[in-house]
């Protein structure tokens, strides 16, 4: 029996399949499962008894046989639809209708209740009463303190000394065994303002830990993903001294707000537009990237972009009200993976 | 504008930008209180409790020490008063007998007279009950019997009618199998109904129950839960267990019989500030900091019921005990949502008013909207059938 779409190169190949596809029918006949007219199949189609399916054979071999030929099939299938809907779209030229939008999972994403409306007085009102009041009023500038989890190794002593130079008025210090709850009050005694912990496992940074000070929120990243400078390709000369600026893309939940005024907070108000250079901290899917370009504009329209700087990828653990504390604090937000993660449209940055 | 539906709510939760906020769970609508009209972070709730009059008045304390009282009838903050002494922001508001008691942070707990207005700042009885308070609790069965507790403060019963002296002071357990102290921080004090027992829930993860008519000072029971500091404690309506969450979000049932772990309820996502259990049904409101309050099901089955997403973190909350959770059938009123009304439409609902009494209120319900109030509400006579 001739099966349509039988692609196969090898003539011994057919003929087996053939034989596999008669034997088949006989043997699909013969059970008679939830078939009603068993009688003679004409020979040419391939008609079975409805209710059976492919995956219901017990030979591995003619199951997969007959797998292979169906995909085949709807391969052939689904090319021709493809190619027919272009012929109709090319005759109908002008008229025809837009194309339609792929579904991805961003923009199938679940409305989030708890999205920003620029216009909300109640949410305006609480942001601007939060902790980073005083650097949005332009009260206070950043002074940031870098330091790392215990016996650091070179990669994330590296990425430190890195990170300093991506935000200005960063000083890095060796972590030697203290407590963080002992450093967090000699440093708000020294005027800092925010507080950068890299914690480092197996050799590698793979979590950050930020805290505004004096009494402003932690957030807890889980970070992977890391590239040195020396491992980005194609990458420009190392950052000057000037002040960059920042990009801050898709927070749009209040909490990704929250995050985002965090972020915000850690560079000064005034960028430096003569050094080009400028730091991204983009949100994807409750993913944060970090990047560091220096960029150029080549005409109006035209940008040329360098990337300098480490680049890191951030995801956001938990976020708790007041100075470090995990054991008792108090949190405003924690990921619970097995409650929040049901979903696979559903993000909450 | 929300002033006329401000009765029906059935949860009252104070936020951290000093708004009360009501919420309608039939309706599906919260509405913002304000005293001065914008919300103002010094005037953060942390304490709210039902005034005189069942559940018509709500004492809303403020973390700049003053206490406002709240019309539900009306939706209308009516008065306020000072009560300054001692530092801190208040820690527990109770109501006896036209007598107000606060208790604040550093640990003084004053009585003051209750008069509305007056603004006369001699309270009627002071007490210090030592520094670091975390809660004061009214006794629901007898008013004028208070317990607070705190950081390294222990668990006190104070009558006010009696002397200055406590009535019942507890114990610290003994020491650790390290035979180190053990700190005390509680976080919650409940009364148990039907008997002398408390319950109290600790920072270090515990939950005691003390029982002061044993000749035992220490506590009765003691189990633990998780490994998070608990910070709200609620009462279930069947009496035998209480509701306990802690600074991660996780609500857990604990049975007070034999001190077991019962149950838990999932989804806040912060630390938990307030919860109450309503008095009859088995219902579980919770509020925190993740801005969204739920109302969970405690039982057959046991699961989400409501979220509301209310944009401030909140403090406290307030369960309307009512068992009528239906609103109450509307009085015919001009049905001006939007002001483009005519005037006829308003003399055609006047005429209607009583045959088409059922009616009216179905067709406000379904349209949702937040009516306002031309003339003063009437109890109906008769509900619809």
């Amino acid at each position: 029996m001739a099966k349509a779409g039988d692609k196969s190169s090898s003539g011994g190949k057919k003929s087996l399949k053939r034989k596999a596809a008669a034997e088949e029918l006989q043997e699909a006949a013969g059970a008679g499962d939830g078939a009603t007219e068993n009688g003679v199949q004409p020979p040419k189609a391939a008609a079975f008894p409805p209710g059976f399916s492919i995956s219901e054979i017990k030979n591995k071999q003619r199951r997969h046989l007959m797998f292979t030929r169906w995909k085949q099939q709807q391969r052939k299938e689904k090319l021709a639809a493809k190619k027919k809907l272009k012929k109709e779209r090319e005759a109908l030229g002008d008229k025809a209708p837009p194309k339609p939008v792929p579904k991805t999972i961003d923009n199938q994403r679940v409305y989030d209740e708890t999205t920003v409306d620029p216009n909300d007085e109640e949410v305006a009102y609480d942001e601007a009463t939060d902790e980073f009041a005083s650097y949005f009023n332009k009260q206070t500038s950043p002074k940031i303190l870098i330091t790392t989890s215990d016996r650091p190794h070179g990669r994330t002593v590296r990425l430190c000394e890195q990170l300093s130079t991506v935000i200005p008025n960063s000083h890095v210090y060796y972590r030697r065994g203290l407590a963080l709850k002992k450093i967090i009050p000699q440093c708000i005694a020294r005027d800092f303002t925010d507080l950068i912990v890299i914690n480092e496992d197996r050799k590698t940074p793979n979590g950050l830990i930020l805290s505004h000070l004096p009494n402003g929120p932690t957030a807890h990243f889980k970070m992977s993903s890391v590239r040195l400078r020396k491992e980005i390709k194609r990458r420009g000369k190392d950052p000057t001294e000037h002040i960059p600026e920042i990009i801050l893309n898709n927070f749009t939940t209040r909490l990704g707000h929250s995050i985002g005024r965090m972020f915000a907070s850690l560079f000064p108000h005034n960028p430096q537009f003569i050094g080009r250079q400028v730091a991204t901290f983009h949100n994807q899917r409750d993913y944060i990237f970090f990047r560091f370009h220096r960029y150029i504009f080549r005409s109006e329209k035209k940008v040329g972009i360098q990337e300098l700087g480490p680049r890191f990828t951030l995801k956001l653990r938990s976020l708790q009200k007041g100075t470090f504390d995990s054991k008792y604090g108090e949190y405003e937000w924690v990921h619970k993976p097995r409650e929040m993660d049901t979903s696979r449209r559903k993000f909450h940055l | 504008m929300a002033a006329a539906a401000a009765r029906w709510n059935h949860v009252w939760v104070g936020t951290e930008t000093g708004i009360l906020k009501g919420v309608n769970l039939q309706r599906k609508q919260a509405a913002n209180f304000t005293a001065g009209g914008q919300p103002r972070r010094e005037e953060a709730v942390s304490a709210l409790c039902w005034g005189t009059g069942g559940e018509t008045q709500i004492l809303v304390g403020c973390a700049d020490r003053t206490v406002k009282h709240f019309s539900t009838e009306d939706g209308i903050f009516q008065g306020q008063r000072h009560c300054p002494g001692g530092e801190g922001t208040f820690r527990g508001l109770a109501q006896a007998d036209g007598s107000l008691i606060t208790c604040v942070d550093s640990g003084i707990l004053r009585v003051w007279h209750d008069k509305d207005k007056d603004t006369s700042s001699d309270p009627l009885l002071e007490l210090r009950v030592g520094p670091g308070v975390c809660r004061m609790r009214q006794d629901p069965a007898h008013p004028h019997v208070v317990a607070t507790g705190g950081k390294e403060n222990a668990l006190k019963i104070w009558d006010l009618q009696g002397s200055e002296e406590p009535v019942f002071r507890a114990k610290n357990v003994r020491n650790d199998w390290l035979d180190l102290r053990v700190p005390i921080w509680d976080q919650d004090i409940q009364f148990l109904p039907g008997s002398q027992k408390l319950v109290t829930c600790t920072g270090y993860h515990q939950v005691r129950v003390y029982d002061p008519a044993s000749p035992q000072r220490r506590p009765v029971l003691e189990t633990t839960y998780g490994e998070y500091p608990l910070t709200a404690m609620t009462l279930t309506p069947g009496g035998n267990s209480v509701i306990v969450g802690n600074t991660h979000g996780q609500l857990a049932e604990i049975d007070l019989r034999q001190g077991r772990l019962l149950g838990c309820l999932k989804g806040l996502a912060g630390s938990v500030r307030g919860l109450q259990c309503h008095p009859s049904k088995p219902l579980l409101a919770s509020c925190g900091l993740d801005r969204v309050l739920r109302i969970h099901r405690i039982q057959n089955p046991r699961g989400l019921e409501h979220k509301v997403y209310l944009k401030s973190q909140l403090n406290c909350l307030l369960l309307s005990g009512r068992d009528n959770w239906e609103d109450e059938p509307q009085e015919p009123q001009e049905p001006n949502k939007v002001p483009l009304e005519d005037t006829e439409t308003d003399e055609l609902w006047a005429s209607l008013e009583a045959a088409a009494k059922r009616k009216l209120s179905d067709l406000e319900q379904t349209q949702g909207a937040l009516q306002t109030r031309r003339r003063k509400k009437k109890r109906p006579g008769s509900t619809s059938p």
